[in-house]
């Protein structure tokens, strides 16, 4: 763990990090900063986990016939690359962190509304992955991260169950925080903080929330049944004893549709945050933003169906399924239209930060373009389980979020840690990352296209071109997030001291000083002015 | 946030150091309880949506299997969970005057009160053992049980009980952890810990309760009285 090498300077100012020394102060501790930390380490160590597992697969697909591992091997690896960087990486990424981190930074209150509930969530988080390292180590899991039944619950003979008791406990940890920060953003807003005048990082985590609240219990009990139906067989999704495998499907999307949003709406809240600080400018239609993630978080509960085109779902189903995916696109593009208007006429400055803004705004249109061709009733049918479907969700959740999560992590790095990274390799990273996310996903548009099928562990031969293109790719990719491991790491130890306010940002969290005090505020803030008050500094530029 | 009453500022307990008073403690207790109780609901309400579809699908089977319970048992533990919310009521009431006698005892009778709930609820799973009707471990009805039975399908049978063990057993597991935190506010009322300005605690535990009993009232007629039986 890397909580020594976080110890600060000797002389500095008593803040969140040096109040208190020794594994018990971070392991016990009730303060969100530091529980923030504690996800950090965690989700770090569950990404360089799941991503070993795809450094495994691109190998493998270098070579049509297989290039290293078994098909039975190769099962296991996308499952468990699945199961581990979407319920312990994407999900609790910027939710866990940064808005442990920042909501009551930005809400201007001392701590979350239930602290000790906050430190449970991150307990619960690790038994969770516990269970999924077990049951990687014990032998895997090769159903898929979906466990679409009754291939799970009847005829895998691999660790569903200890997969299974993984998912369902760490679902508690994403609700307990999601309760957390509604009810803190309710109740414990500063004076003169009303609800539009707050950040849309907020906004956005409020509806993430929401989702949270509302999905994970129903993935729980899914998932809850299909391991008693993994032990015991009495039939509940099984066809032969009069079980409806669909209704697994059902209820499964129920969840993992909105969760998808869990995993993207954060990171639009970290964009709109960056671009308005380095554009210095307010949001474009600050209103309509706001919304726009609450709208995305309803509708996203309406649109399950869209997976299940080609099972044995009804057609006039599809077809409402389809019409309500394709609303979901509008309060998305309103986002990515307000963004590029809130730049037009903007100061920008070209941070690292901002560059991974501008990465984000970039594949995650592409990835949601290419959505609408899935939630199409006939070209779903064509390009179902191909390798476009894997392109589009990685251009949402690599593309989207992660570009999202780390230009959070450099934008309030320096409040974090206290200290300043190198800006010239945080800007090459960004650029190392998005060539190599675009080399490795965008030729897989073409293979699905072109009808490769996913999951498989070997293609025809026509196909390597493209897949090798994919694994290069991956390998710029991998690079890429090296480096902000590095500098981040050396920056802790070596990096200038960050002022209270590096990037002359409005909000109240660059307020209080780099690293903040334990109790957040030496005084609890009041709020006089808007989010993103720039032009109020720079008044005549307007 | 306003300013707390003077009395409230001067007592000072236990409001914990993240509030700025015990109003707004307060008010985020409330509201994180029944948030807590939602996504109860959508919890629970996975299991009922697919009780509802099985149901409608073989409602021959849930029928017959609905005839083998003990309407009497399941009446009297309605009865009995019904007394139950009736003193946890009463204790947020004594709470809420500072009754602290009146306190401890009706958070006991309603500790009585689950514990009986919970030994009928034993009975009737011994009972199920003893007819051969546990899904998956014990599962091969015979006599008066596979007559029932038989026409509705033994295998749909078989998944009417799994809905009834997986139904009334995640309502015993929350029963359990109730009469849990039942026990943990005897102690801590015993010692005096709530008062009138001070009894979130009490309350939020109560409308745990309440929200349990709620699911039962849901689940004794879905599990009991399927059909025509009178």
């Amino acid at each position: 763990m890397s909580t020594a090498t976080l110890e600060p300077r000797v002389h500095a100012p008593r803040n969140y990090l040096n109040a208190d020394y020794g594994w018990k102060s971070w392991l016990f501790t009730l303060d969100h900063k530091r529980i923030a930390l504690l996800y950090l380490v965690s989700i770090t160590f569950f990404f360089i986990i799941g991503g070993s597992f795809a450094v495994l697969m691109r190998i493998q697909l270098v070579d049509p016939q297989g290039a290293i591992v078994q098909p039975e091997t190769y099962n296991k690896l996308f499952t468990l690359h699945g199961v581990v960087m979407i319920f312990f990486f994407l999900i609790p990424s910027i939710p866990a962190v940064l808005g442990n981190f920042l909501v009551p930074l930005m809400v201007g209150a001392r701590d979350l509304a239930f602290p000790k509930l906050n430190l449970l969530s991150w307990y619960i988080y690790i038994v969770g992955g516990l269970f999924t390292l077990y049951s990687a180590i014990a032998g895997g899991v090769d159903t898929g991260w979906t466990f679409y039944t009754p291939y799970s619950s009847t005829y895998s003979n691999t660790q569903v169950t200890a997969v299974a008791i993984g998912v369902f406990i760490t679902g508690f940890s994403s609700i307990l925080t999601g309760l957390n920060f509604i009810v803190t953003i309710h109740k414990m807003r500063a004076p003169g903080l009303t609800w539009f005048r707050m950040p849309l990082f907020l906004w956005a985590t409020y509806a993430t929330s929401i989702i949270m609240v509302l999905g994970t219990p129903v993935l729980a009990i899914t998932i809850f049944l299909l391991a008693l139906e993994h032990l015991f067989h009495v039939g509940i999704f099984s066809p032969a004893l009069g079980g409806d495998p669909l209704l697994f499907q059902h209820l499964f999307w129920f969840y993992s549709h909105p969760a998808v949003y869990i995993m993207i709406l954060p990171a639009m809240g970290v964009v709109s945050e960056i671009i308005a600080c380095f554009a210095r400018k307010r949001i474009f239609g600050y209103k309509i933003v706001a919304f726009s993630s609450v709208a995305i978080a309803v509708l996203g509960f309406l649109v399950w169906g869209h997976h299940m085109f080609v099972t044995g779902q009804s057609v006039y189903a599809g077809i409402i399924f389809s019409l309500l995916s394709f609303l979901v696109a509008i309060p998305s593009a309103i986002k990515v239209f307000n963004w590029t208007a809130t730049l037009y006429k903007g100061s920008i400055s070209f941070d690292a930060p901002m560059l991974y803004a501008m990465g984000f705004i970039g594949l995650f249109t592409m990835g949601g373009l290419t959505g609408l061709f899935l939630a199409s009733l006939a070209t779903d049918v064509h390009l179902n389980g191909t390798y476009f479907v894997v392109a589009h969700f990685h251009y949402i959740m690599v593309g989207g979020a992660v570009m999202g999560y780390l230009g959070g992590i450099h934008f309030w790095w320096p409040k974090i840690s206290g200290r300043k990274y190198p800006n010239g390799w945080a800007a090459l990273a960004a650029a190392i990352i998005f060539i190599g996310f675009n080399l490795t996903f965008f030729p897989q548009f073409v293979l699905g296209y072109l009808g490769m099928p996913r999951r498989y562990a070997f293609y025809p031969a026509e196909f390597q071109v493209l897949n090798v293109m994919s694994s290069a790719g991956a390998t710029v990719l991998g690079v890429g997030y090296l480096i902000p491991l590095i500098y981040l790491f050396w920056s802790m130890r070596y990096g200038p001291i960050a002022e209270p306010n590096p990037w002359g940002a409005t909000g109240l969290e660059w307020k209080t000083p780099s690293p903040p005090p334990t109790e957040n505020f030496t005084e609890i803030p009041v709020v006089t002015e808007e989010a993103y008050a720039y032009a109020e500094e720079e008044a005549g530029h307007e | 946030m306003s300013d707390a009453p003077a009395h409230l500022e001067a007592e000072h307990t236990g409001l914990a150091h993240q509030f700025e008073d015990l109003e707004q403690q307060q008010e985020s207790d409330f509201l994180g309880i029944w948030l807590f109780l939602v996504t109860e609901i959508m919890f629970f309400g996975g299991l009922f949506a697919a009780y509802a579809i099985y149901r409608w699908l073989y409602f021959a089977a849930f029928e017959g299997g609905s005839h083998i319970l003990d309407i009497r048992l399941g009446a009297a533990n309605t009865v009995v969970l019904l007394g139950s919310s009736l003193t946890m009521a009463l204790s947020v009431r004594s709470a809420q005057t500072g009754n602290r006698r009146a306190l401890v005892y009706f958070l006991i009778a309603t500790m009585i009160l689950g514990g009986v709930f919970l030994g009928v609820k034993a009975y009737e799973y011994n009972q199920k053992f003893v007819e051969h009707i546990v899904p998956g471990l014990d599962w091969a009805p015979e006599g008066e049980v596979l007559a029932h039975l038989a026409p509705g399908g033994l295998q749909h049978a078989q998944l009417y009980f799994f809905f009834y063990f997986a139904m009334t057993g995640l309502h015993a597991i929350h029963m359990v952890i109730g009469m849990g935190l039942l026990l943990w506010l005897v102690i801590r009322g015993r010692k005096g810990a709530f008062t009138p300005h001070y009894f979130a605690p009490v309350e939020v535990v109560g409308l745990y309760w309440h929200f349990v009993d709620i699911v039962w009232i849901f689940l004794f007629p879905l599990l009991y009285l399927i059909g025509g039986r009178y």
